[in-house]
């Protein structure tokens, strides 16, 4: 089985569909020591669109973001961005590449203000150097407000002005994931990544999400790859659906088609034997 | 300051008319303010004609003309005021909703104002009438605000505020006689023309048009600034429903005749940040937004240092003893002036700060009772909050309270030019020159509100206390009488007893009985708190409530109610003669408050029949077995012997007024 999988290039997986491929995965395994957390498996995206990756509990999603914006690094198999084949690549590559991402857990700091957390989104864009920006005087001043009008047309965007100067930690939940897709967004990604969204919200704040999210693709065009759990939520949201079971991709389509699949559906509710 | 003297000619009668006069007077000064991305973005008198003018000429230009009426439906956003006006300047009438209402509701008012364009905030608003357009024939145009996710919406009869703008400016320059024909309109409009229609939540039935004339508004928001004495050098909040007729009033009428500026915050939920930047001279509020600052405040304090509790204590106390003295220009020793001096500097400064309340002017509160306590805390700190009565139908202003002559319970003295008269039954009626034109299509309704002579029924009943102050008791229909002839207000009594932060809701009878009852629910946080500190033990709201501690502390607040009623003369006759607390908290889910939490007495009356026999008969326990709804909608039942408690009443002792209301 070790054979090193060379790109194929832009092969399509039997569908057309209007946009070119962003991200293309190609036979990807993954495995920590004897555990396979993915095996073989392909799938695309494509710029503009909603995709959501769904799977029971340990079916490897998360595996898989991680796998994507580069903080695992697959044993075989490709990953092709934007036409271009990498193998490895550290996470802050793939930041500055455009791929921004969210956590299954919230990931922020707790001590800083919504506003500051929601600044660190712009580091990588920032180009002053240390000592200008420890001066903060002319160019570095300048760059600065520039990216302060960037966070607020997202503050604004999301509708958190009321809790701008607030330190995260005192935040309730749904607002701290809020915050989180600010900080994604600040840095202008080309693919969002976001691991649960809805985790742990209540309805409407769920709907809220959604909306966001919905928004997010729209207006700014973003590309978006989603795991969660809210079958409602992904069947609204997204355009197509990859599906994973213990590390195997067992179906990818549209909602509708991959909701009638039968493989997906005895993987959800399980199969007598 | 008395207001530059322009101000004081009478030239003007219509808003667009004030608009085109500040452009000339105040062109360089700020006319609105918006808070956006975080900036406070400001736009002059003069910048201000402009935007109103490429609207309107852009409005002109999708048909809108003299006599139509436009929809406002959104949030305190400077467009959404703009569009108000401009509608004016072409002859139209704005007509605002409140922009919460459901689909349902807006659909029935858009359809009885006949409004043929709509302008929106956002997107949220556009898909609620489009969701309604079919029972809308009438509706041809809407226009919005913010374009936000409205990009793929099919355009046909849908305008960005901005593009009409556009085309506005467009027309102009490509026909130099359109501005002219602007100006020459709204030189033509008379103060008796319509300018607004404003419909009024009604509790009970449909919702009703109140037409307004520019006359009403501008003499009503004339008398209301000389009350005042504003001038252009005021600053406001514009964060109340557009819909309702106050907002008019203070952010556009009054803004417009002294040429102040009005701030729109971020959002709602900025209001509070928003206004200590801003720091308003001219602020109103409804009563409960300053019960929750108070309490933010002293919830706060109670986590501070002990040093500053202690100097806030006592700086406190010091206020309560000659703040509102200072404030009302009575004689104080120097010593406590000196002292209070220092307070500004150490304490009542820094709480100002704190609510935004630096530079306040006057400030208003209106629509529901206030509570003594709170009212006085801020007067103390020596803000000038003051009380007024008014109504949609009034163009707001019925009584208002004159600076140095503040009481508590009562309302204040008529407004200027305004009439007032009690009728037999205690209803307060009035007439003025801001009295409204009519319900739009609703001949009845006006003939049953207004009298052929002028006069308009509040459905309030109240009387004129013995200082010449109006004394507002209850809506009119609540009002009843003992058997022996004495006045009974429920809710008079009710608010005087939920004043006492240990008591959460009341419900008073006696309307054709011997005396009156009432039934209290405490307060679970408070008296939660209380026993905490007392070691008291309790399992649940019953046993609480149960609790002969507790019962002795009702009492004493009870009493002290009646006492309050012994000093009025009117209300001596209706005092607490029993009361018990009830073993449950009244609760919507059980249908006992309605969803905005009012309580719904006969429903309570009927549900609860068995204590109210109680009460009357004399018997001093009760068993008592009430079905309850869980929060997952499961039933179950509450027993309970509920004790009824005896009180004293005490002797009328009129004249007492005035103490009373100190």
């Amino acid at each position: 089985m070790n054979v090193l999988v060379k790109p194929t290039g832009m092969q399509a997986d039997g569908e057309t569909a209007p946009g070119e491929v962003l991200l293309r995965i190609d036979s990807v395994s993954l495995s920590f020591g004897g555990v396979r957390a993915i095996t073989n498996i392909s799938f695309d995206i494509i710029k503009g669109e909603v995709r959501a990756i769904i799977g029971p509990n340990g079916a490897g999603k998360t595996s898989m973001l991680n796998v994507i914006n580069g903080f695992y690094h697959p044993q075989e198999g490709t990953i092709t961005w934007r036409g271009k084949v990498r193998r490895k690549m550290k996470p802050y590559e793939a930041a500055s590449h455009g791929i921004a991402r969210t956590f299954q857990n919230v990931a922020l700091f707790k001590g800083m203000t919504t506003l500051d957390n929601i600044m660190t989104g712009r580091g990588l864009k920032m180009h002053s150097g240390f000592l200008w920006q420890c001066l903060r005087v002319g160019p570095a001043l300048r760059e600065e407000i520039e990216h302060r009008r960037k966070v607020e047309e997202i503050i604004d965007f999301l509708e958190i002005q009321a809790i701008r100067k607030t330190p995260v930690g005192r935040l309730p939940y749904g607002l701290q994931k809020r915050v989180e897709l600010a900080r994604a967004l600040a840095m202008e990604p080309e693919l969002l990544l976001l691991d649960e969204p809805m985790a742990g919200m209540n309805l409407e704040e769920k709907e809220d999400m959604s909306r966001f999210i919905l928004d997010v693709n729209q207006q700014f065009g973003t590309t978006i790859a989603l795991i969660e759990h809210d079958m409602g939520v992904v069947m609204d949201l997204s355009d197509r659906v990859v599906v994973l079971d213990y590390g195997r991709k067992i179906a990818d389509g549209p909602p509708e088609e991959v909701q009638a699949n039968q493989d997906v559906i005895d993987a959800y509710l399980g199969v007598s034997h | 300051m008395a207001g530059s003297p322009v101000v004081e000619r009478l030239d003007e009668d219509t808003f667009p008319k004030f608009l085109l006069r500040n452009a000339r007077v105040f062109a360089d000064r700020p006319a609105i303010r918006e808070k956006d991305l975080g900036i406070w973005q400001a736009w002059t008198w003069a910048e201000a004609l402009e935007e109103i003018r490429a609207f309107a000429l852009g409005l002109r230009g999708i048909g809108f003309s003299a006599g139509d009426k436009i929809a406002i439906i959104g949030g305190n956003r400077p467009r959404m005021y703009w569009s108000m006006v401009a509608a004016q300047s072409l002859g139209g009438m704005p007509v605002p909703l409140y922009a919460d209402s459901v689909a349902e509701e807006m659909a029935y008012v858009l359809e009885h104002a006949e409004v043929r364009f709509a302008c929106v905030e956002d997107q949220e608003q556009v898909d609620k009438i489009l969701s309604t357009s079919d029972a809308l024939p009438k509706l041809e145009q809407i226009v919005y605000d913010d374009p936000r996710g409205l990009r793929d919406y099919d355009h046909t009869r849908l305008h960005s505020f901005e593009a009409l703008q556009e085309a506005g400016r467009a027309a102009m320059a490509a026909d130099g006689s359109l501005e002219a024909a602007w100006l020459d309109g709204i030189k033509a409009a008379k103060g008796s023309d319509l300018a607004m229609i404003l419909y009024t939540s009604g509790t009970t039935g449909r919702p009703k048009g109140v037409m307004l004339s520019f006359d009403n508004l501008v003499i009503s928001a004339r008398n209301g600034n000389a009350f005042d004495k504003l001038d252009e050098h005021e600053e406001t909040l514009a964060y109340l429903p557009l819909a309702w007729i106050g907002d008019y009033v203070f952010s556009i009428a009054q803004s417009y005749i002294a040429g102040y500026c009005v701030n729109c915050p971020e959002s709602l939920e900025t209001v509070l940040s928003d206004r200590q930047e801003i720091a308003p001279t001219y602020f109103f509020a409804p009563p409960r937004v300053f019960e929750g600052m108070l309490t933010h405040i002293m919830v706060r304090m109670e986590d501070a240092g002990p040093l500053k509790k202690k100097m806030f204590d006592g700086f406190m106390a010091l206020a309560r003893r000659v703040g509102e003295r200072i404030l009302n220009g009575e004689p104080v020793g120097f010593r406590d002036r000196l002292a209070y001096a220092l307070g500004e500097i150490m304490v009542y400064g820094p709480l100002k700060n704190q609510m935004g309340f630096t530079r306040l002017k006057v400030g208003y509160t209106a629509g529901e009772a206030i509570g003594p306590e709170i009212f006085r805390f801020y007067r103390s700190l020596g803000l000038n909050l003051k009380q007024l009565y008014g109504q949609t139908e009034a163009s707001v202003y019925i009584t208002m309270q004159p600076d140095g002559q503040i009481f508590g319970d009562t309302v204040g003295t008529p407004a200027p030019d305004v009439e007032l008269k009690i009728a037999e039954n205690g209803e307060v009626l009035y007439r003025s020159p801001g009295v409204f034109v009519g319900y739009y299509k609703n001949e009845e309704a006006t003939r049953a509100t207004k009298t052929e002579d002028g006069w308009v029924l509040t459905g309030d009943a109240g009387y004129i206390a013995e200082n010449g102050h109006l004394k507002i008791i209850d809506r009119a229909k609540d009002v009843g009488k003992l058997t022996d002839g004495a006045l009974f207000a429920p809710k008079y009594i009710e608010n005087k007893l939920k004043f006492f932060p240990n008591v959460k809701e009341v419900v008073a009878f006696g309307d054709g009985r011997d005396f009156c009852g009432v039934f209290v629910n405490i307060d679970l946080t408070a008296v939660g708190s209380w026993a905490e500190r007392n070691n008291v033990n309790y399992a649940s709201y019953q046993e609480l409530a149960a609790h002969p501690d507790v019962y002795d502390m009702i009492q004493d607040h009870v009493d002290q109610v009646n006492r309050d009623l012994a000093a009025e003369p009117m209300m001596a006759g209706a005092q607490i003669k029993r009361f018990l607390i009830l073993h449950k908290e009244l609760d919507a889910d059980d249908g006992e408050l309605t969803r905005t939490q009012k309580v719904r007495r006969s429903f309570i009356a009927e549900r609860y029949a068995p204590l109210i026999e109680a009460i009357y008969d004399g018997s001093t326990r009760k068993h008592v077995r009430t079905e309850v709804t869980f929060e997952d909608g499961r039933k179950g039942a509450i027993e309970a012997d509920v004790e009824i408690r005896d009180l004293t009443i005490h002797p009328s002792s009129g004249g007492g007024l005035q103490e009373a209301a100190e």
